[in-house]
C-alpha cells in the first residue's frame, strides 16, 4: 500500500515535470514541417457558418480518396482570431488551415505564421481576378492563401422612397451629397444614410475606391500613406456631410440603426455584396423595396469600387501536411461543387470569377427577388474593384480609426484631423516594432 | 503514537507500515506538514505565481522587427527593460482612462453603498412587511450577468428604441441622450448600482442580524427612538461590513470592463480605451501588442493594490484612534 502510494506520487511528480518541459518546449519548437503524402488529419479554424457541411462533402468525396480528413473548429471572426492564431503559432500549435481576412494576411505573414503554398496550388490563380489574387501574394512570388469570398462595394437604396421624394440614384459622390441635402429638405426627419465609425472596413473600402494605397513597399522600407490625397478627399467628404447635418452620425449595427432601416428613417446604405443578408435581419419589413446600384464615383469617367470584407483560406507554417492542406484549400475555393455548397450553406459571395454567375448565383437573393440581374450586376461591379494595399499593422490603423473617427463623428468636428491621428498612430506603432518606415 | 495506530488500522497485513522502525516514523512525522502543504503550494505556484511571473516576464520584453518584417526570422523577441513601463506611464490615454473610471467610481461607490445601507436598515426595522420577498427583489439584479445587464440597459438608453424616450416624446418633453458626455457616467453608474446594491445590502443586512437583541433592549430602555438606534447603534456596529463592501466596490470599479465594452458598439462616445482594462484588452487582442499590454496590466494591478490597501490602512488607523479615545 505505501509502496504503491509512493510510486504513484513519484509518477505524478514525473508527469508534472514532463508537463513543464513540454510547456517550455512549446516556445522554442521549430516550425519546420515536412510535406509528406499519405493519410493526413487536418484542423481548420473558420468562422463561416455551415462550413462543417461543406467540409463533409470533402471528407466523403475527394478527401476520402486522398485520405485527407478535415475537421472544422468554429471560431469568432475578426481581429481576435488573428491574435488567437498568432498565440497558437507561438506555441507551435496553430491549426493546419485558417480563415483570414485579406487585410490580416500581412500581419500573419510578418509573424511567420503562414506557409508559402505556391508549389501546391497549381493553376488556381486563373480562377480569380488579378486584384483579388494579388492580395494573397503580397506582391511577392510566394502565395500565402487561396481567396474564398470577396466584398465588392455597392450602393443600396429604398427604391420606393427615392421615387416618393423625387430622388435619382447618384452616380457621383457630388450627386450623392446633393441627394442627401435634397432629402433633408424634403423630409427633415429622415437621413440618406449615416457615417458609422464602428467598422473600419467600410472607410478602408471607400478610400480604396478613391485610389488610396495605405501601405506600399520600396526596397526594404514600408511607406504608410493613410493620409494621402485620396483618403483625405474621402474623409473631408464624409466629415462635411456629417458637419452640415446632411447625414446621420450614429453607428450602424445597433438596434437604433436596424429600426432606422426598417422604418425608412434611413433610406440608403453604402455597403457590399453581402448586404442582402444583413438587410434581411435588420430590416425585414422592407423586403422587396430596396434596390442595388454601383457605388457613386469620384468623377464621371471613372468606374471603380472598393471592397469591404472578404477572406481567404491559408495554410500555417505549423502544419505537418502543408501540401494536403493546400490541396483542400484549393478544392474548397475553386471546385464548383464546393463553391455551390458554400453559397448554399454559408451564403458567401465567391472570389472565384466563374462561380459568381453560376449555380446559386443565377437567381437574385430572396430579399432582392425583384432585381433579377442582381448577381450579374454584382459580378460586373466586382470586376471593377480597385487594387488594395495592406500592411503589417492594419489592426492598429483599424482600432485607431474607430476611436478617432468615432469621436470626430460624435462632435461633428474635422475628419482630416482624425485621419492625421490615424496616420501618426500607425507609423508610430510600426517604428516601435522596428519596421523600416520611409519618412 | 496515535498516527501509527491509525495507519495500522488501514494497513494491509504484512505491509511495511505494520512494523515501522522508530527513526522512519519520526522522519515521516517531520516531513508530514510539507507533504500536506504540497497540494496548496503546487496550486498556488501553477495558477497564481506562474501566470503573474509570466506576465511580468512578458512586460520586460518586446518584439523587434527587421526590415520589411516579411518572411521567417524577421521578428525576434528581445529584452525591453523598462521601455514598456515608460511607454505606458507616458501614455495619456491610460491616464485619461483612469480619470474616467475614477469619476465613475465617485458616483457608484457612495450611491450604491448608501442605498445598500438604507435598504438593509429598512429591512431590519421592526415594522417591515414582506421582508423575504423584498430582500429577494433587491438582490435579484445581482444574479443577472454584467454583460446582460449592460445590454438590457443599453437598449433602454438608446433614444430611438427606448420606451422611456417614447413616453417622454408623447408627453412633449425633451429626450436626453444618456449615452453621451456627462450623462454617460450616470448611465454607466446606474447599471452598476442596479446590479450591485443587492449584494452589498445582503452583506450589511447579515451583519445587522448578528447584533445581539440585548443591545437594542438597553437602548430602548434608555429611551432611544428607532432613528437613534439606527444611527447610533446599528451603523457603528456594522462599520466593519461597510468597510468590506467599500473595499470590494473600489476594486470592482478599478476593474471596470464589461459595461463600457458592451455599450461601445451602441455609441460613438465610448472609445476602445475608455477604461484602463479596455486599453489593455485592445492592445493585447486588437493590436497584438502583448508586451505593452502586460506592462499596463502590471501597473493597473499595482495601482489597485495600492489604492485598496491604502484604504484599508486609513480605515484601520481611524479605528485605532477611536479606540484610543
Amino acid at each position: 500500500m505505501p509502496y504503491t502510494k509512493r510510486r504513484r506520487l513519484v509518477r505524478t511528480a514525473v508527469a508534472i515535470a514532463l508537463g513543464a518541459t513540454t510547456l517550455a518546449a512549446c516556445g522554442s519548437e521549430s516550425a519546420d514541417s515536412e510535406t509528406e503524402s499519405g493519410p493526413a488529419s487536418l484542423t481548420y479554424w473558420t468562422w463561416t457558418p455551415g462550413m462543417d457541411k461543406v467540409v463533409d462533402l470533402w471528407n466523403k468525396g475527394p478527401g476520402k480518396k486522398d485520405q485527407i480528413t478535415v475537421t472544422v473548429k468554429k471560431q469568432a471572426s475578426g481581429d481576435t482570431l488573428v491574435t488567437k492564431i498568432l498565440t497558437a503559432h507561438k506555441a507551435g500549435k496553430a491549426p493546419d488551415l485558417v480563415q483570414a481576412e485579406y487585410q490580416a494576411l500581412p500581419t500573419l505573414v510578418s509573424n511567420d505564421a503562414l506557409a508559402d503554398i505556391s508549389k501546391h496550388v497549381g493553376g488556381a490563380e486563373d480562377e480569380f481576378a488579378g486584384g483579388v489574387w494579388q492580395q494573397t501574394t503580397l506582391g511577392t512570388d510566394a502565395v500565402y492563401a487561396v481567396p474564398q469570398d470577396i466584398g465588392p462595394m455597392m450602393f443600396y437604396y429604398r427604391e420606393d422612397l427615392f421615387k416618393q421624394y423625387g430622388l435619382t440614384v447618384p452616380t457621383t459622390w457630388d450627386e450623392f451629397a446633393e441627394t442627401a441635402r435634397k432629402l433633408k429638405k424634403a423630409a427633415p426627419g429622415k437621413d440618406l444614410t449615416t457615417f458609422s465609425a464602428n467598422d473600419s472596413g467600410l472607410f478602408a473600402g471607400l478610400a480604396q475606391q478613391a485610389g488610396a494605397k495605405w501601405w506600399t513597399t520600396s526596397g526594404d522600407q514600408w511607406k504608410v500613406s493613410i493620409d494621402d490625397a485620396a483618403t483625405q478627399k474621402v474623409a473631408k467628404f464624409w466629415g462635411g456631410l456629417v458637419k452640415e447635418g446632411a447625414i446621420d452620425n450614429q453607428p450602424m449595427y445597433t438596434p437604433a440603426w436596424n429600426k432606422a432601416l426598417n422604418t425608412g428613417k434611413q433610406i440608403a446604405w453604402v455597403s457590399a455584396v453581402w448586404a442582402p443578408g444583413t438587410l434581411t435581419t435588420a430590416a425585414p419589413d422592407t423586403k422587396g423595396k430596396w434596390a442595388m446600384a454601383p457605388l457613386p464615383q469620384w468623377s464621371v469617367s471613372e468606374n471603380r469600387t472598393g471592397s469591404w470584407g472578404g477572406s481567404s483560406t491559408a495554410v500555417t507554417t505549423d502544419s505537418k501536411h502543408q501540401a494536403a492542406a493546400a490541396k483542400f484549400a484549393t478544392w474548397l475555393n475553386t471546385d464548383s461543387e464546393a463553391l455551390n455548397a458554400l453559397a448554399k450553406e454559408s451564403g458567401i459571395y465567391p472570389a472565384a470569377t466563374n462561380a459568381q454567375t453560376s449555380g446559386a448565383f443565377l437567381k437574385p437573393p430572396a430579399y432582392f427577388s425583384h432585381q433579377a440581374d442582381f448577381y450579374r450586376k454584382a459580378a460586373d461591379i466586382a470586376e471593377t474593384t480597385a487594387p488594395s494595399a495592406w500592411g503589417p499593422n492594419v489592426n492598429v490603423a483599424y482600432t485607431t480609426f474607430k476611436d478617432t473617427f468615432g469621436a470626430a463623428a460624435k462632435s461633428k468636428s474635422d475628419f482630416g484631423a482624425a485621419l492625421d491621428e490615424m496616420q501618426a498612430d500607425t507609423v508610430a506603432d510600426m517604428k516601435k516594432q522596428g519596421f523600416e518606415v520611409a519618412p | 503514537m496515535k498516527s501509527t495506530a491509525r495507519r495500522q488500522s488501514y494497513g494491509v497485513k504484512g505491509a511495511p507500515y505494520a512494523h515501522p522502525s522508530p527513526t522512519t516514523t519520526l522522519e515521516r512525522a517531520r516531513s508530514a506538514p510539507y507533504f500536506f502543504l504540497l497540494p496548496a503550494t503546487l496550486l498556488f505556484a501553477l495558477f497564481f505565481a506562474l501566470p503573474i511571473g509570466y506576465a511580468l516576464w512578458l512586460s520586460f520584453r518586446k518584439v523587434k522587427v527587421s526590415g520589411l518584417g516579411l518572411g521567417s526570422g524577421a521578428r525576434r523577441e528581445v529584452w525591453a527593460g523598462l521601455e514598456n513601463y515608460t511607454d505606458a506611464l507616458s501614455d495619456s490615454e491610460l491616464l485619461h482612462g483612469a480619470l474616467r473610471v475614477l469619476g465613475y467610481g465617485c458616483i457608484v461607490v457612495p450611491v450604491m453603498l448608501g442605498l445598500a445601507l438604507l435598504f438593509a436598515l429598512m429591512l431590519d426595522s421592526e415594522k417591515v412587511r414582506l421582508a423575504p420577498v423584498t430582500r429577494l427583489a433587491i438582490f435579484l439584479p445581482y444574479a443577472i450577468p454584467g454583460v446582460v445587464a449592460a445590454l438590457l440597459w443599453g437598449f433602454l438608453y438608446l433614444p430611438d428604441v427606448s420606451p422611456f424616450s417614447y413616453v417622454l416624446d408623447q408627453l412633449g418633453m425633451p429626450q436626453p441622450d444618456l449615452l453621451d458626455g456627462g450623462p454617460l457616467y450616470l448611465a454607466l453608474s446606474n447599471i452598476a448600482v442596479w446590479g450591485g446594491t443587492g449584494f452589498n445590502m445582503i452583506v450589511i443586512y447579515t451583519s445587522l442580524r448578528a447584533i445581539p437583541a440585548e443591545v437594542y433592549e438597553a437602548a430602548k430602555l434608555d429611551g432611544a427612538t428607532p432613528t437613534q438606534i439606527a444611527l447610533r447603534i446599528k451603523i457603528p456596529m456594522v462599520a466593519p461590513s461597510l468597510v468590506l463592501t467599500c473595499f470590494f466596490s473600489i476594486i470592482a470599479t478599478l476593474q471596470m470592463f464589461n459595461e463600457p465594452t458592451t455599450l461601445k458598439p451602441l455609441t460613438n462616445s465610448v472609445s476602445t480605451t475608455w477604461s484602463p482594462l479596455m486599453k489593455v484588452y485592445r492592445d493585447a487582442f486588437g493590436e497584438g501588442d502583448i508586451h505593452g499590454a502586460a506592462a499596463q496590466a502590471v501597473i493597473i494591478a499595482f495601482a489597485t493594490l495600492l489604492l485598496s490597501f491604502g484604504f484599508l490602512r486609513a480605515v484601520n488607523r481611524r479605528q485605532k484612534q477611536e479606540a484610543a479615545r
